[in-house]
């Protein structure tokens, strides 16, 4: 059997003071919402003051933390209770993204009435506000400054947005920014400006070729559009930028830990294994990899092989089709904790250093706090676990 | 190198198919993240080949998943031969770049290839690629689109049938939707009209959109929701694959008995000392049991999502857990799956 990666200590990141921030991030479907949660959930009730921000539209989320629905702004979560001793109780509150919402409202603080009037109302922002590419991704990363900057929260724990690719939101900040100092940005603006910041001649080579596609392509109605829009978002470009990088930065300090979240499958651990090396490029702090939904067996020391060869006597011998038909079902079992530990091992041995913590596959989805209580305890008990 | 498996499918011939979705030319699978959608649209694609049909597999969402699948290098923009069917059949495949296709959509219809050059120069191209709303829709479905149009100079289509690896089921109402899209940001003009003649092919009755989805709470109920979404948009929805399907293991006098936790543990413990395991019989005895009644609380947790789906009037086909995990010839086993539940 090959070395085993170091464990990763769940509650000793959320215990530390020093932990502000933890991202769970990770491929679709891998069960990021319900990592956050039961982290968030835990660290509340080891005595942090926690705030979830999920972007997750699901609502058996808030369901399980005994809300109707989570909106934009964080909701206090009733029955979080103390540890057993009744001691230690913090708060935990959720939220869930409701990016048009934040837009809006970055729209309002950042604009005079007429001026943020005049956005809103945009055909182009109304688009681009609600639609689902990128967007999400930037709002979330708004949302997550906000959330610090307001200095209320002792701990917040976010997941990522359900993007086509898991690295998206990293990318969100830098892909503004290319955006915003972008030519395409200045020649929209330039109309407007003709003599002024961008003289006419630094354009004129390529401004009417570049209308005139753009009108072709594009239809002269929505180059106006997107002309308005451009020209009375013009003052919060700064804003926007120095933010998205600030949150970016944020990101980087120690304070920050990423949680990277996996299925014991092929897919999702390669995601997990590329997110890994990007924090690492990006030098942003990773605390560890929790691989959610593994099988286990009461017991490991009966193979597949073994069983199966012992399901096939009783089977030969026409005895005992109780404990044959059982028997086989754990062959069946075996072979699957097998190539599951198999995918974990080519995770740990391309990346050694990098501490694991599973959680058992349940039958059933977590439906109340209780269950995402369990998610926590399980996370936890990797720790008891790796000691003994 | 190209996957190839040589058995005979007799019941699979061009000329004499009657399966669920003749006619459809276009398949969109679509499902909640983790369910498999690019290994059940990879089968699907070797599936509709087999018998000697060429199909195009497409990918849109950069992941390179069906190179990964198939066992090749990354896929550049270009169309290329991944597979060969059961009974003779090819699977074509090209993962959608946007960049690439919006470039080509410029040239194709405005012989503006030099000028989207300069456009990437102005940053133009990122606009539409990553911040423009709906745009790249409209360019991903629309790069597919032709695909299904696209004919031989004889008239007959180049592709028999096109799957699309669409985005997840939370995202895939609006990504069809592409009229609706782009109704805010363009009336008129070009970018509408292309709209409209993706909208064409994607409400006809040659569009399918499948749904992937375990037999789990979650991935179930997106499954419903998001057949309740295309239908309100008007969206032809197709069939329900349940992948990643264990039935019980166990005979259902066992599964029952164990499910209430009333398996005879001495029966159990001298059954498995009989059968060689002498040592700790009792221990591993108790341990089984623990086994088969979660496997039981499993088989009944199953049950119940199954009859969910069975709320919908979709056809419905299942395919294995493979326990060995995915690979080529697990793809093959499910492609055949698919045909011998009469899919393709």
């Amino acid at each position: 059997m090959s070395k085993k990666p170091p464990v990763l200590d769940v509650d000793a990141l959320i215990d530390d003071p020093r932990t502000r921030i933890i991202v769970c991030c990770g491929s679709g479907g891998v069960g990021k919402t319900t990592t956050a949660a039961a982290v968030g959930l835990r660290a509340a009730e080891r005595g942090r003051d926690v705030v979830v921000l999920t972007v997750d539209p699901a609502r058996r989320l808030a369901q399980s933390m005994g809300l109707s629905e989570l909106d934009n702004s964080p909701r206090r979560i009733d029955g979080v209770g103390a540890d057993e001793n009744g001691e230690n109780g913090g708060e935990l509150h959720a939220m869930m993204l409701d990016m048009k919402r934040t837009f809006d409202e970055i729209v309002e603080a950042h604009s005079d009435p007429d001026r943020a009037k005049q956005i809103l109302a945009n055909p182009f922002y109304q688009s681009l506000s609600s639609s689902f590419s990128g967007t999400q991704e930037y709002m979330a990363m708004e949302k997550l400054g906000q959330l610090h900057r307001s200095g209320a929260w002792d701990l917040i724990v976010v997941d990522t947005p359900p993007s086509r690719n898991a690295l998206d939101f990293l990318d969100a900040p830098e892909r503004m920014g290319r955006f915003l100092d972008g030519r395409f940005i200045k020649i929209l603006l330039a109309p407007a400006k003709v003599g002024g910041r961008f003289g006419v001649k630094v354009l004129s080579a390529g401004f009417g070729v570049f209308t005139g596609v753009i009108t072709k392509v594009l239809g002269g109605h929505l180059l106006r559009d997107v002309q308005t829009f451009v020209a009375a978002f013009d003052t919060m470009f700064g804003g926007f930028r120095e933010r998205a990088e600030k949150t970016y930065q944020l990101l980087q300090t120690p304070g920050t830990a990423f949680l990277v979240v996996a299925s014991p499958e092929p897919d999702a651990l390669r995601e997990a294994s590329y997110f890994v090396e990007r924090l690492a490029t990006e030098r942003m702090p990773l605390a560890g990899l929790v691989v959610n939904r593994v099988h286990r067996s009461g017991i490991t020391t009966l193979s597949a092989a073994r069983s199966m060869a012992a399901a096939e006597t009783l089977n030969e011998r026409g005895e005992h089709p109780l404990a044959a038909s059982l028997l086989r079902l754990h062959a069946d079992h075996m072979q699957v904790t097998t190539r599951e530990d198999r995918l974990r091992e080519h995770f740990s041995s391309a990346h050694p250093n990098v501490p694991v913590a599973t959680v058992p596959a349940q039958a059933e989805d977590v439906h109340d706090l209780e269950g995402l209580r369990r998610v926590g305890m399980d996370l936890s008990e990797n720790k008891a676990a790796g000691a003994a | 190198m190209l996957a190839e498996r040589t058995i005979s499918v007799d019941r699979v011939s061009v000329s004499a198919r009657d399966t669920d979705w003749d006619g459809v030319r276009l398949h969109v699978v679509t499902g909640k993240g983790g369910t498999g959608k690019t290994t059940v649209s990879a089968a699907l694609a070797l599936a509709l080949a087999a018998g000697g049909r060429k199909v195009l597999l497409v990918e849109v969402e950069g992941r390179q998943g069906i190179a990964q699948l198939f066992d090749c290098p990354p896929l550049p923009y270009e169309e290329r031969k991944v597979a060969v069917a059961p009974g003779g059949g090819d699977v074509y495949a090209l993962a959608i770049d946007t960049e690439e296709a919006l470039l080509e959509y410029l040239e194709m219809f405005y012989n503006l290839r030099r000028a989207g050059k300069a456009l990437t120069r102005f940053g133009v191209i990122d606009f539409v690629t990553t911040i423009a709303p709906g745009l790249r829709d409209v360019i991903l479905t629309g790069k597919t689109g032709e695909a299904v149009r696209r004919k031989r100079k004889d008239g007959s289509p180049v592709y028999d049938a096109v799957v699309m690896d669409a985005p997840p089921t939370g995202r895939i109402t609006r990504f069809l939707n592409v009229n609706t899209e782009v109704s805010g940001l363009a009336r008129v003009g070009p970018i509408r009209n292309h709209a409209d003649t993706v909208m064409k092919v994607i409400r006809s009755p040659e569009t399918a959109v499948h749904f992937v989805t375990l037999l789990e709470e979650m991935p179930v109920q997106e499954t419903l929701d998001g057949i309740a979404h295309l239908t309100e948009a008007g969206l032809p929805v197709g069939g329900v694959f349940v992948n990643m399907a264990r039935p019980p293991a166990l005979p259902k006098s066992y599964l029952a008995a164990a499910g209430k936790g009333k398996l005879d543990l001495d029966e159990i413990t001298v059954g498995v000392k009989a059968a060689g395991l002498e040592n700790h019989a009792a221990e591993i005895a108790r341990a089984l049991a623990a086994e088969a009644a979660d496997h039981a609380q499993r088989a009944e947790l199953q049950a119940r999502e199954k009859k969910r789906l069975s709320r919908v009037k979709q056809p419905r086909y299942e395919l294995p857990l493979l326990a060995d995990g995915m690979d080529l010839a697990g793809l093959y086993d499910l492609a055949e799956a698919l045909n011998d539940q009469g899919v393709a």
